[in-house]
């Protein structure tokens, strides 16, 4: 046996790339959790909202005497009593120097703009005495016109959400290539194209739905304040918090205990935690707030919401020579921490993984009387992924070639990278044929394209399609400065430390703050090979701002690429400053040891050696180290990337329509993504997994739809469809691997991934089944009642109708029951 | 108030209730059982599932004043001290779960899903947990993670629990040694 083969037998597995199971599983599979709803607290009591149920009005009279005789209460407070304290919700992003913000109160003072929006808040000894109570608070509303439909908002004389403004538009942003100098003149582009194809397309809202509802705690002592929220951003609560309500940020510890999933809708200052804030204050005792599932799908941020016209241009080749876009998103009634930004995360993705000379993105952010938008899983990006992707398709159909065909003559080749992109982005890695190639394989493409062939000849009514998304996403959110250049009111970076304890045990300290991602799992793999300690010797720590002081959070698919990247950096400073105090116990010089498998020894001396654990003891007893260092070896990092990371993939779906129902039915999906590499196989499946469900519940099942008069008619479980395992595929998924550049680990970021590639696949599957019966588009989501109108009456399948419209299309030729024009 | 005696994961319990009480507040307020959890007002998501005399239950479908004289069993009750139930050491194994919100529910329903069909297939499992929502796994490895507790329970391996399912999670099956209470 050689010595090389005997060091490799003795050196441990790398824990990165092993399908680790979790650690965060073992207090959560049997209801140890500290969910923030589970706090209880001596003399705590509980707070309820008194919401508005008209969408506009203006607020004549709060009568709330009665709620303050009622058993048990102890405070009712109006928005006139917290007026001069609240401040307003902050929005971090004013993305145009001109942007115009309305103020967001907490709770409303003398005008409501949303239903749902707080109008008075009752503090009761127990959770339904305040509820009970209420009931008895008694609003007068002077009702206006609500501003609910976004093309009439912007229109000529339209109602104003806010009268006090000029117009209904908060901001208009451009990005014009040729204006940059990333691309060519665009106008130019389209008056010498062959072929121009224009969409209209929806994307409709979307209600996060975390399984958690929101929560928070607040705890005064003294002039200290605790607050446990259900966040996925406690360090941003903070500095915000602070900023609102003059609590001094040094005064305030924020803690997110265990979080039951955001997908953005907990990246948010939520006007119940400010409320929450400046009631413990008042009354100086501990407050709850929890909310019901209805209040979470009325008052908690939406997410999507756009009308987006697209143009793209080409030559009768397929060579794609421009695209335009112009956005109306809907902001909602106010603005919240990132609102604004949201349709610009994506304006530079719009091109996705294509080769366009020109590019034009123009988005005007609109007010309507609903809950303000903002941050749900992929934020921007599926936006975009769905216009260029959908957009690819209709080319195609144009140009009578094949959709796939049409991507790969304008997808950027595997050795244009790093490839920068028309809106300026430099894309890191990938390879989109070889993730192709894998994804069609995975499918079954050639023998569903002959099913497909086959039930088209023989009039099958259950026809078949096949439907792609080629995507790629920007995320690992942010290089700072880039940040700034988008007048983000914040940095990207991320933050870690790790402590070495006497006893050799190892304590990880991230910025991160994981709300099901499995980050205390992942970041023991990656501080297991940087230290070279075992997996089980590492707890991690977020999540609670006196513990984890730094950190910017859990979003945008970024923990791992900047957050990881940060601990693996803190782990280097450890092993450097460990170096020095093994060399002075050795009796070595720096230069001559050598660090493996978390032991120093010195080259060429066998038997020289000291491990990184008993170092850590080393420097705790400090009985001998050199005399110009410290008796640590305690270290942290602070990383902020340079650029983000891109990852991609590819999708496919194939889809059953039965023209005679409208039903359509996943028959298979496959994708194979490129997310860099992996550092726990189980948990980027487990991420795919899900943000497929989410993807695909956007084409299939969810909506949050307003009536007439801006009542939320999807306002609990039973109306807004979060899909069951029943109304889900399998999936087959694989991935294909080109590390990232751009961080140590080579991670790319997965969180959203799923989400942001399979709308778009889901919806042109549909349409490349039904598409030789003449449809063009169908609507979001795919309702058997859209599905059918668009294969029977042409058109888009229209609005999903409010119950009222149902009731009056009984006698009419469009409901689906009476047959139609077949 | 009406007084009312439960015995709850193997503990007994006398207490005076508000006739509207509804079980599930009165096992997280009055019991400090906050192992089983609220996630929607009208009985869709199933995060609240409970075993009651031994059927599973939305806990928020029942009034405490219902369970008087009856047996009910909660996630904090389903193994014994320092154990798992073959159930939740699948979910572990198969990832059957992220943030773990609605995972106390989705247990329990998934249990007594297998107390009427010892071996489901996939779509009997997709089927059988229809009234449980999960907004973070997609689902799959949930139905994986029941084939593989199915078989275990009816004394096999898990074999076959990931029919033809191609997966990087299949690559390394590794015990996970970090988890130490572990049933044997």
């Amino acid at each position: 046996m050689t010595v090389t083969e005997d060091a490799a037998d003795l050196a441990p597995a790398k824990e990165v790339g092993k399908a680790r199971r979790r650690k965060e599983d073992a207090r959560l599979i049997n209801g140890r959790t500290t969910w923030t709803d589970n706090m209880v607290l001596p003399g705590m009591l509980h707070i309820a909202v008194v919401r508005s149920p008209v969408a506009h009005a203006k607020i004549t009279s709060v009568d709330v005497s009665a709620a303050q005789q009622a058993p048990n209460v102890v405070a009712v407070f109006t928005g006139r009593d917290l007026a001069e304290e609240q401040g307003s919700i902050p929005c971090a992003w004013p993305v145009t120097p001109d942007m115009v913000n309305p103020g967001h109160p907490s709770i409303a003072v003398d005008e409501v703009n949303h239903v749902g929006e707080a109008v008075a808040i009752v503090v009761g000894r127990s959770k339904a005495a305040a509820q009970d109570a209420v009931e008895l608070v008694d609003v007068d509303y002077d009702v206006l016109t609500p501003v609910l439909d976004l093309e009439e908002a912007v229109a000529n004389g339209a109602d104003l959400v806010h009268d006090h403004l000029e117009s209904n538009t908060s901001y208009h942003f451009v990005f014009d290539a040729g204006e940059a100098g990333t691309g060519a003149d665009t106008e130019q582009a389209f008056a010498d194209a062959d072929v121009v194809v224009s969409r209209r397309l929806l994307q409709q809202r979307l209600i996060p739905a975390f399984m958690e509802p929101r929560s928070v705690v607040v705890q005064p002592q003294g002039d200290n304040f605790t607050m446990w929220s259900a966040t996925q951003v406690p360090h941003i609560l903070r500095v915000m918090l602070a900023m609102v309500t003059g609590v001094p940020e040094h005064k305030l510890r924020i803690i997110a205990p265990d979080v039951g999933g955001g997908f953005g809708g907990k990246l948010q200052v939520n006007p119940e935690e400010i409320l929450a804030l400046l009631v413990a204050r008042r009354l100086g005792k501990p407050v709850k707030w929890t909310e019901t599932r209805s209040e979470s799908l009325m008052s908690a941020h939406h997410g999507r919401g756009q009308v987006q016209f697209v143009d793209i241009a080409s030559d009768r080749e397929g060579n794609v020579k421009g695209l335009r876009v112009r956005l109306l998103a809907d902001m909602g009634a106010y603005l919240r921490l990132i609102t604004p930004g949201v349709p610009l995360l994506g304006a530079l993705m719009f091109p996705g993984i294509y080769k366009l000379p020109a590019y034009r993105f123009e988005c005007d952010g609109v007010f309507t009387n609903k809950v303000p938008t903002d941050a749900y899983r992929g934020a921007g990006r599926p936006e975009a992924t769905f216009a260029i992707e959908r957009i690819m398709d209709e080319l195609a159909v144009e140009l009578g070639m094949d959709p796939l065909e049409l991507r790969r003559k304008n997808w950027i080749g595997a050795d244009e990278f790093p490839f920068t992109t028309v809106a300026g982005l430099e894309y890191d890695s990938g390879n989109y044929e070889t993730a192709t190639r894998d994804a069609l394989q995975l499918l079954g493409y050639d023998e569903l394209r002959a099913e497909q062939q086959r039930r088209r000849e023989s009039g099958d009514p259950v026809q078949l399609g096949i439907g792609f998304s080629t995507f790629t996403e920007m995320c690992g959110l942010a290089p700072s400065r880039v940040l700034g250049s988008l007048a983000y009111g914040a940095g990207g970076w991320e933050a870690a430390s790790i402590r070495m304890l006497p006893t050799g045990k190892v304590e990880v300290v991230t910025g991160s703050t994981p709300h099901g991602q499995g980050h205390e799992t992942a970041w023991s793999q990656l501080v297991a090979d940087q230290l070279g300690v075992p997996f089980e010797d590492i707890e991690v720590l977020h999540g609670d701002t006196a513990v984890a002081s730094k950190g910017m959070d859990t979003y945008g698919s970024r923990s791992l690429v900047v957050g990881g990247t940060a601990v693996v950096k803190a782990a280097e400073k450890v092993v450097a400053k460990a170096r020095t105090i093994a060399a002075h116990l050795l009796e070595a010089s720096e230069d001559d040891l050598e660090f493996a498998s978390g032991t120093f020894s010195v080259r060429g001396t066998p038997g020289a050696e000291i491990g990184i654990q008993e170092i850590a003891l080393a420097v705790f007893a400090a009985h001998d180290y050199p005399d110009d260092v410290e008796p640590s070896i305690d270290a942290e990092a602070t990383f902020d990337p340079v650029n983000f990371s891109f990852p991609h993939g590819t999708h496919i779906c194939a889809m059953e329509v039965d023209t005679e129902t409208g039903f359509v039915k996943i028959r298979k999906y496959a994708s194979v993504d490129d997310v860099g590499t992996i550092v726990n196989p189980l948990i980027v499946e487990g991420q795919i997994h899900g943000g497929l469900a989410q993807g695909i519940a956007q084409a299939l099942y969810e909506e949050a739809i307003y009536d007439d008069d801006g009542n939320l008619t999807t306002g609990t479980f039973v109306d807004y469809l979060v899909p069951s395992a029943a109304d889900l595929p399998h999936f087959d998924t694989g991935n294909t691997v080109n590390a990232a550049p751009g961080n140590p680990i080579g991670a790319k970021g997965v969180g959203e991934a799923g989400c942001i590639a399979s709308t778009p696949a889901v919806v042109n599957a549909a349409l490349d089944a039904v598409r030789h019966l003449g449809v063009t588009d169908i609507r979001m989501p795919l309702t058997p009642e859209r599905v059918w109108r668009a294969i029977h009456h042409g058109g888009d399948g229209g609005d999903r109708a409010p119950a009222r419209t149902n009731v009056q299309a009984v006698d009419s030729t469009d409901a689906p029951s009476t047959g139609g024009a077949r | 108030m009406t007084p009312i005696t439960v015995r709850v994961d193997g503990a007994s319990y006398t207490d005076d209730v508000e006739p509207r009480t509804l079980l599930v507040h009165y096992l997280r307020e009055q019991l400090g059982k906050v192992g089983t959890v609220v996630g929607c007002d009208t009985s869709n998501c199933g995060a609240c599932t409970v075993h009651l005399d031994g059927e599973a239950v939305k806990s928020c479908t029942v009034l405490a004043v219902q369970a008087d004289g009856s047996e009910v069993t909660t996630i904090e009750g389903i193994a014994g001290a320092d154990q798992l139930h073959p159930m939740q050491r699948a979910f572990h194994e198969m990832h059957g779960l992220q943030c773990g919100y609605c995972t106390p529910g989705m247990i329990m329903a998934s249990i007594d899903l297998l107390k009427d069909n010892p071996d489901p297939s996939d779509e009997e499992v997709r089927e059988g947990i229809e009234g449980n929502l999960c907004r973070c796994t997609g689902y799959q490895n949930i139905v994986r993670a029941v084939r593989s507790a199915a078989a275990e329970m009816r004394g096999g391996t898990a074999e076959g629990a990931s029919n033809g399912h191609v997966s990087p999670a299949v690559v390394d099956t590794a015990a996970a040694p970090h988890v130490v209470v572990e049933a044997r």
